[in-house]
């Protein structure tokens, strides 16, 4: 057999072509493009959404005017014009489905050729997926099975009229409209995106997930992902996503909200597939997104991220470890090849006593990408016995691309222990030689060297979603690795 | 806006008036000077100066010119600061100008002498338009110091020479004003295999407020040897912004070790420039402080050149209400395959009003590397202590003891053993206990 060398490798990743790249025609109900206040109030009516949402919109488009879109990420990009951006795009045949077969068929053959057939996943999975496809509801799946347990999940349109109380209490609590000009923007022209709710005690029976996708050409997602967890409640929530080809930057800026009340646990595993960009860098998602976590007494956030799409990523899932005894995690796997760029990492805020928090973050860049991790730790002088423990390793393939790491501690107390490794190196050769002599061919040693590296973070998935993932990294770095 | 800064604009004037017009250095003052005019001091707002805030010295009214009275400083006054148990050559500066009674400077086969006399003197033309400025960043502070640089150290070891004993540089200031402003501009070049051992440090002698702005920049060739080591102690009302700039050319060496010890705000710029294959650079700091103290290092290691090493260790002691703040880079740049470079920060926080804030930063742009760093926070073990303490050892001592071991990695790499009892001295001094022993 040839020898399949790092050059064949790199040439068969840069012809690979996305996948996923494909684009459904369904009749869209597009706003023209632009943005005023005009504008926002459309949105809210389309969205049937009562009088205090909107002025809460507008609030938030008040900030957002006075904001200036920050620079000081590691990446380089043509700005997005805002204006030039339609903000509402629903499919327009709008009837809600009670069941998968009312659902147009168009549509379903574009899950189909995911890989992520309903009827399979309701089977064998057992997950319900409230699917988003160019910002609306079109389907919610086990939507008794949880009514059952008093578990509360659906769109975030919908959980605005029907539970007003819970969305007026919890949205902007943990990311509030004048975080920053991606989240202020978000606040003011949220298209949809999912609402959940645990009651008090309950363990929730099944992984809950989202599937979003940019379908329509030049329209922004902006997602709104509030996840409410009361005490002593467990949710594993799912994310992930996949966008169709095309040439034009697409702009996702999305704002996810978790709050853990008194003994919560919330774990949210996100894979991001994006559409990345041709192999000569035209093209592909910006995805600007902000992502953050409320802890409370003895509860606990689990941030577990697979990152390969997007063109530009500016993503930093955050926990604040408020409460006495709580405990934040983040696990990434963030993956660029091509001309991709990323700017990934976490905040880890310590309030609380005791408070814990583990950061284990791998980097893999390829071809022309450059990839970056940007972290905070901050101990506050009133956590005492905070730990953290924070891992960021690096993987370099190739010598034209890049790899960043850009952590950020602070500490203002004496009993807190922190803990920071970095490492950046490529694949050993005598690790390759290793696999070489054993009969193991170099594209399968580099698989499987790829494959150890990303094990800590890929073992934190659930399972249905860890095949997916591994599935994720083969498509982005197939033959790349080397 | 700034007080400082007005002040520096129109001083400058003046200060011009009495130079040379026709001197090459002259337009790299007008350039510089325009720099400084158009950035000011940095703020908060900068990346690089994020944690650390010049306000309290743009408030505070430095005499720029410091009156050049002729009062005796003398040697038995400042005898303790030189390290007097060996013999080295010496130049020191009272108030930014040079004592030559307090001094031993040299023209014997190597130059030890004044920077005034190195810019003026056609003899060394060549080497000043070969080597000042020519690696010193061109930011708004170094800038500053551009534009007023007018007397400092110059060292030039020609090719294959050892020098054989350390060179001091020692700026003293006697606080015969309220408050001064000193701007100290050093320029070494160590020849072709040639190898020097340097010592630098700022005193105040009095208890008035001093603000030094000291810009180094050395240079050494091909498989030179230069070993630098700076010692802040100054006292608690002196604030320094020291910045180092490094070039090395093929298979040198070159260490700085920085301890911080005094100072009410002290910042050191340390970058390190490698232009050749198998260059060694190693970066390596002790800071024990208390009280407000501030101290900041911001270190860069630009790798250009293939197959080099880099080693930073930074270690850090912090008491009362003090602040440390450690910003390491480490770039690499794409050509630059097969480096070796190591970063660490490990700091205590002895109280708890004690702030750390670290950045240990790497930026990779080489595949074939093997570039780590690590930075930790915590306490001394508790355990340790107690075994101790259970074998009859105070608490106190117990403590020093375990600080000393953390601190030892750092002082071990000192090769001039006269300059590590003296540090061991000092660090003794510092955490307050007397050890019947060396380390």
């Amino acid at each position: 057999m040839a020898k399949f060398t790092e050059d064949d490798l790199k040439k068969e990743l840069e012809t690979k072509e996305y996948e996923y790249g494909f684009y459904t025609d369904i009749e869209s109900d597009t706003f023209p493009v632009g943005l005023n206040e005009d504008i926002v109030r459309a949105i809210s009516k389309k969205k049937e959404e009562p009088e205090w949402m909107t002025e809460w919109r507008l609030e938030s488009f008040r900030y957002w005017k006075e904001m200036i879109e920050p620079e000081w990420a590691n990446v380089h990009y043509k700005k997005p014009d805002f204006q030039n951006i339609s903000y509402y795009s629903a499919p327009n045949k709008k009837p809600k489905y009670d069941s998968i077969d009312e659902v147009d068929p168009e549509l379903l053959e574009t899950f189909n050729k995911l890989g992520i057939s309903l009827d399979e996943q309701k089977k064998l999975a057992g997950v319900a997926v409230d699917i988003v496809m160019d910002s609306v509801s079109v389907t919610t799946t086990f939507k008794d099975t949880l009514a059952k347990k008093g578990i509360i999940f659906c769109s975030i349109s919908e959980a605005i009229k029907e539970h007003p109380e819970l969305v007026k209490k919890y949205i902007g609590s943990v990311v509030p409209q004048k975080d920053n000009f991606y989240a202020a923007l978000n606040s003011a022209v949220f298209s949809d995106g999912s609402f959940c709710y645990i009651p008090k005690g309950v363990r929730c029976p099944m992984e809950l997930s989202t599937y979003f996708r940019i379908n329509q050409a030049g329209t922004g997602q902006f997602e709104r992902t509030l996840v409410v967890a009361d005490e002593d409640s467990y949710v594993s929530y799912l994310e992930g996503c996949t966008a169709p080809m095309r040439d034009e930057n697409q702009l996702h800026a999305a704002v996810v909200e978790l709050v853990a009340l008194d003994g919560a646990e919330i774990k949210y595993s996100t894979v991001q597939n994006w559409f990345p960009g041709s192999k000569d860098g035209k093209g592909g998602v910006f995805n600007f997104v902000t992502k953050r976590g409320l802890c409370e007494k003895n509860a606990k956030i689990s941030w577990t991220q697979v990152e390969t799409g997007s063109a530009v990523t500016w993503k930093y899932p955050s926990c604040i470890l408020k409460g006495d005894n709580s405990i934040g995690e983040f696990y990434s796997i963030a993956v660029t090849n091509n001309f991709q760029q990323a700017d990934t990492g976490t905040k880890m805020i310590h309030l609380g006593k005791n408070t814990k928090s583990t950061i284990i973050s791998k980097g893999i860049s390829a071809g022309k990408s450059q990839n970056s991790y940007r972290g905070l730790v901050q101990i506050n002088s009133r956590a005492d016995n905070a730990r953290n423990f924070s891992q960021c390793d690096s993987l370099l393939m190739g010598n034209e691309c890049g790899a960043h790491t850009f952590p950020y501690i602070e500490a203002k107390n004496k009993t807190a222990q922190v803990e920071h490794e970095a490492t950046t190196s490529k694949i050993g050769e005598d690790q390759i030689f290793y696999c070489n002599q054993r009969g193991i061919d170099t594209e399968k040693a580099i698989a499987l060297i790829v494959n150890g590296f990303s094990k800590e973070v890929l073992n934190k998935l659930p399972m249905e979603f860890a095949v997916e993932a591994q599935k994720l990294l083969e498509i982005s770095l197939e033959g790349s690795v080397g | 806006m700034s007080n400082l800064k007005d002040k520096l604009v129109s001083s400058y004037i003046a200060f011009e008036d009495h130079l040379e017009p026709d001197s090459p250095i002259h337009d790299l003052r007008n350039e510089a000077m325009k720099v400084f005019e158009e950035q000011g001091f940095p703020s908060k707002k900068e990346e690089a100066w994020k944690y650390t805030s010049l306000k309290s010295l743009e408030k505070t009214d430095y005499s720029i010119f410091p009156k050049q009275q002729e009062k005796h400083t003398e040697l038995k006054d400042v005898r303790k600061y030189f390290l007097h148990d060996i013999d080295t050559y010496k130049i020191v500066f009272i108030d930014g100008v040079y004592s030559s009674f307090l001094s031993e400077t040299t023209h014997d086969s190597i130059d030890v002498c004044l920077l005034s006399s190195a810019l003026n003197k056609p003899k060394y033309q060549p080497v000043i338009e070969t080597y000042f400025n020519k690696i010193a960043k061109k930011d708004s502070l170094t800038s500053l110091n551009t534009a007023f640089a007018k007397e400092g150290a110059y060292i030039h070891i020609p090719k294959n020479k050892e020098v054989e004993k350390p060179i001091e540089i020692i700026n003293f200031s006697t606080g015969n004003e309220a408050a001064v402003m000193l701007q100290p501009r050093n320029l070494i070049v160590v020849g072709e295999n040639a190898h020097v051992q340097i010592i630098e440090r700022h005193q105040s002698l009095s208890e008035n407020a001093v603000f030094t702005n000291s810009v180094t920049e050395i240079f050494a060739e091909k498989r030179a040897y230069a070993d630098y080591y700076k010692v802040q102690t100054d006292n608690p009302s002196a604030s320094l912004i020291d910045s180092t700039y490094v070039s090395q050319a093929r298979e040198s060496n070159c260490r700085v070790h920085t301890f911080s010890f005094g100072g009410k705000l002290t910042r050191n710029n340390l970058h390190f420039y490698q232009n050749g294959e198998r260059c060694n650079s190693t970066l390596n700091g002790i800071t024990i402080i208390e009280d407000k103290q501030h101290v900041d290092h911001n270190t860069l290691v630009h790798h250009t050149a293939p197959n080099c090493e880099s080693h930073q260790d930074y270690k850090g002691i912090f008491a009362d209400k003090s602040t440390g703040v450690f910003n390491g880079k480490v770039l690499v740049d794409k050509i630059a395959q097969k480096i070796d470079a190591f970063q660490q920060n490990n700091n205590i926080l002895v109280d708890d009003r004690a702030t750390i804030n670290s950045k240990p930063q790497l930026e990779i742009f080489a595949d074939d590397v093997k570039c780590s760093h690590g930075c930790t926070i915590g306490q001394l073990d508790e355990e340790a202590l107690f075994y101790m303490r259970s074998r009859g050892i105070a608490k106190k001592e117990a403590r020093a003891l375990l600080m000393y071991a953390f601190a030892n990695s750092v002082l071990e790499s000192v090769k001039i053993p006269e300059l590590k009892q003296r540090i061991n001295k000092l660090i003794a001094k510092k955490i307050g206990v007397s050890l019947g022993f060396q380390l």
